[in-house]
């Protein structure tokens, strides 16, 4: 009997949302698990909003979570932990990319990009994760791999084995940046 | 057997691939796009985009008639306009077996409207087959060509947004093939002329009795039984939604939803206290049963608008007192929005934004450029369907009694698609209407697919290259005009001439899409441009071109004002914000 896990990967178009959404559904296949994802396509390539719902157990109905019912919230950008967070249970945790992603809307009037949003999201919730995948990517020498750094964070929360892990990721990744996504992947597996 | 997570998109083409279609055809439109995107992987089956959904129709139309096994994919509003060949075809049938997929967009995720298309199998007297997974849409596939070939008929396979896009896990099978059982020349079957109609009027009404019995019996409408004596009829994404959150009610899961099991579903309703019937869009199911006099609810607790999901699922049984629970409202907080906008370096940004300039009542079409209509550009006054602006534009101006100042706004793709044949009849009536195709190469808003003018197809064969001067010379236009829409001022002097003029005419941009196909990014980018901080007065102009790579930098002019800043990953040196800057602030970095 394996436990059912709701998670939620928000973002922006182009940060590689539903990259990482596969990722972790074919682990999750690997690892012997039903799997369901929702996503809608098509505004993805234009700066729009982008989510991923992920769901993992024995048998899944919903390809949709319910709000108030995701275990884990991977953010790939702080106004998007704060547009999601009630989606978020009591218990739930949740990641947040300390990086800022500005529309350019916000340059008109009345349209603010949050002054705070990784507070807004403390203020609301228990346990908040906040990294800067941004640094640690940089530190192994490509801005590419902040997603696998991430999906290291996330992958603390989940019963996924770290070797599975590691095959699905040399699998999905370019050829010869196999190494160093798995580095990523490690490095994002230490933070706390 | 191997399992793999696929959407129900490519389980659509998996299910082609595996039960032996021949041919498939489409053209694009989200949520159906991903069908024959992948359809195309498998060689063994012939693929095309075809220039608008009526011919798709009609080619696979034509091949079921050859006796292979077909598909048509489209989403819900294609198949208006494929509705000719849709309801006359009824009368024909499909002796080599033929699928018209329709992807419905409950929720208008990226659509005009939200029509329930199963309306449209029972107006033609189709099967409706309803999948409510990945698994289904690749195995229902296999049933619907079955029951296509076994009772003579189309069938009409209605998936959802939530069903084209979510993934599930799916076990793949291997491919059957069939031969294409050729064409049996029978005039009183496939010629549509009132006399043979008649007769074959009398037999698609004995076609849809037979199909009621296999309704009754197959296995697609199955029994769950559950705890408590709640009865459940629902069908598609929404069987999912009741399995989780009403685990305990006994469900009538429909797989076919026209003709319904009337019998079935009677039998049904007797061995619970209530039943209810749970659908997204309108009561198409519960209007049917009401109508055979057997008592349910359904709409009272499930909105007909929009898309549903596992919380308005919820919600209804609470309403309908059988969850006991309080139907929680998570409070959600205010974020700033994200609306979609033209990528940097696209080609229709300068377009909209001179159009703007020039006070035009537009008259726009569907596709990216559609986003000019959004703030800060504000470019587009009128938008109805594919192909509508230059017969609007036509309309109003003999309304005015001139052309001047009315400019119709069309896509390469969207005039090919069905453009032409209103430009003809600008030609004919001589409206002196300002039309402008904003030609890109491609089908851009549904992710880079062919077109007649990308000289590429589907299968990725080279093909001729349709030059839309020619065409609209061919029309008979005799003012065609091609501009750059990077170079503001020209095209903005031949915008301006030809809206003063009360004579037809056609201008026609002639830039690349910046994003699609993708091995042309390298060759349509040149050197980003950045800002001499220097220089920049904070006066915002740039962001009135509306580019996401432009953005507020930390700099502050003396006054106060917000210097700007150009992200050089994103820009593509297209020039247009440099063009508008009054200081000369922003420069190419070359």
């Amino acid at each position: 009997m394996k436990r059912d896990m709701n998670v939620l990967i928000v973002g922006v178009g182009g940060q590689g949302v539903l990259l990482a959404s596969e990722l972790l559904g074919e682990a999750a296949l690997e690892s012997g698990y039903d799997v369901k994802k929702s996503e809608v396509h098509g505004m993805a390539q234009r700066g729009g909003v982008v989510y991923s719902h992920i769901r993992l157990g024995d048998k899944i109905y919903s390809p949709l979570i319910r709000e108030g019912h995701v275990d884990v919230i991977l953010a790939f950008e702080q106004a998007e932990a704060q547009r999601w967070v009630h989606y978020l249970r009591d218990a739930g945790t949740i990641i947040v990319n300390h990086f800022k992603l500005i529309p350019p809307i916000a340059s008109m009037k009345g349209f603010d990009y949050p002054a705070d949003a990784i507070d807004s999201v403390k203020k609301r919730v228990k346990n908040v994760k906040v990294i800067n995948a941004a640094q640690t990517a940089e530190r192994l020498g490509n801005l590419h791999l902040i997603n696998t750094v991430l999906l290291g964070v996330l992958s603390m929360s989940l019963d996924i084995s770290p070797e599975i892990w590691e095959k699905v990721i040399r699998q999905w990744v370019p050829k010869g940046t196999e190494e160093l996504n798995i580095k990523a992947f490690l490095e994002g597996r230490k933070h706390q | 057997m191997k399992k793999v997570i696929l959407s129900g998109n490519e389980a659509v083409a998996r299910g082609c691939y595996e039960y032996g279609v021949h041919v498939a055809t489409a053209y694009p439109g989200t949520p159906s796009t991903e069908i024959l995107e992948n359809v195309s992987k498998y060689p063994e089956i012939y693929s095309e985009w075809s220039p608008n959904e009526k011919v798709a129709f009609e080619v696979a139309m034509g091949a079921t008639f050859n006796g292979a096994r077909s598909l048509v994919a489209m989403k819900h509003v294609g198949l208006n306009v494929a509705a000719d060949p849709f309801m006359s075809v009824s009368l024909i049938g499909a002796p080599g077996g033929f699928i018209v997929v329709s992807a419905d967009d409950p929720g208008m995720h990226s659509s005009q409207n939200e029509q329930d298309n199963r309306y449209y199998a029972k107006f033609a007297g189709y099967p409706c087959l309803e999948p409510a997974d990945s698994q289904e849409s690749k195995d229902f596939v296999g049933v619907a060509l079955d029951i296509s070939l076994m009772f003579d008929v189309p069938i009409l396979f209605r998936m959802t947004t939530r069903i084209c896009h979510s993934k599930c896990v799916v076990t793949l099978g291997e491919r059957q093939e069939f031969p294409v059982k050729g064409f049996k020349r029978d005039p009183k079957k496939f010629v549509v002329i009132p006399a043979y109609m008649r007769m074959r009027h009398a037999w698609a009404v004995e076609r849809l009795n037979k199909l009621r019995v296999y309704s009754e019996e197959t296995p697609l409408n199955f029994v769950e039984n559950g705890t408590e004596r709640i009865g459940i009829i629902t069908n598609g994404v929404t069987y999912q939604y009741v399995k989780e959150v009403f685990p305990k009610g006994s469900i009538l899961k429909l797989g076919m939803s026209y003709p319904l099991p009337v019998e079935k579903i009677r039998s049904f309703a007797r061995s619970v206290d209530k039943l209810l019937i749970v659908e997204e869009l309108e009561p198409f199911v519960e209007e049917q049963i009401k109508a055979e006099g057997i008592a349910c609810e359904g709409k009272k607790y499930w909105s007909n608008l929009g898309e549903l999901s596992p919380e308005a699922v919820e919600k209804g049984f609470i309403h309908a007192g059988l969850l006991d629970k309080k139907v929680s409202v998570p409070v959600k907080e205010d974020v700033i929005s994200r609306p979609p906008i033209f990528c940097p370096g696209c080609p229709h940004r300068g377009l909209y934004y001179t159009l703007k300039k020039l006070k035009a009542t537009i008259a726009t079409d569907i596709g990216c450029y559609t986003l000019g209509v959004l703030p800060p550009l504000e470019s587009g006054d009128t938008c109805v369907e594919m192909g509508a602006s230059i017969g609007v534009a036509a309309g109003m101006s003999k309304a005015r009694g001139s052309g001047k100042g009315i400019v119709a706004t069309i896509g390469d793709s969207t005039f090919l698609h069905s453009g032409m044949t209103g430009l003809l009849n600008v030609v004919n009536d001589r409206a002196g209407i300002t039309v402008v195709i904003a030609d890109n190469r491609i089908t851009a808003m549904t992710g880079g697919q062919q077109q007649p003018g990308t000289g590429k197809t589907l299968m990725k064969e080279e093909s001729k290259s349709i030059d839309l001067g020619e065409v609209c010379q061919a029309l008979g236009v005799e003012r065609i005009r091609v501009v750059d829409p990077y170079r503001l001022d020209e095209m903005k002097t031949v915008l301006k001439e030809e809206m003063e003029s009360d004579e037809l005419s056609v201008v026609i941009t002639n830039r690349p899409c910046a994003l699609f196909p993708k091995e042309n990014r390298k060759k349509t980018r040149q050197k980003p441009f950045t800002v001499d901080t220097e220089i920049c007065i904070g006066c915002h102009t740039c962001f009135k071109v509306n580019c996401p790579a432009i953005h507020e930098s930390e700099l502050k002019t003396p006054k106060g004002f917000t210097k700007s800043n150009i992200d050089a990953v994103l820009c593509t040196g297209c020039s247009v914000c440099a063009q508008e800057c009054p200081t000369g602030a922003i420069r190419s970095t070359e």
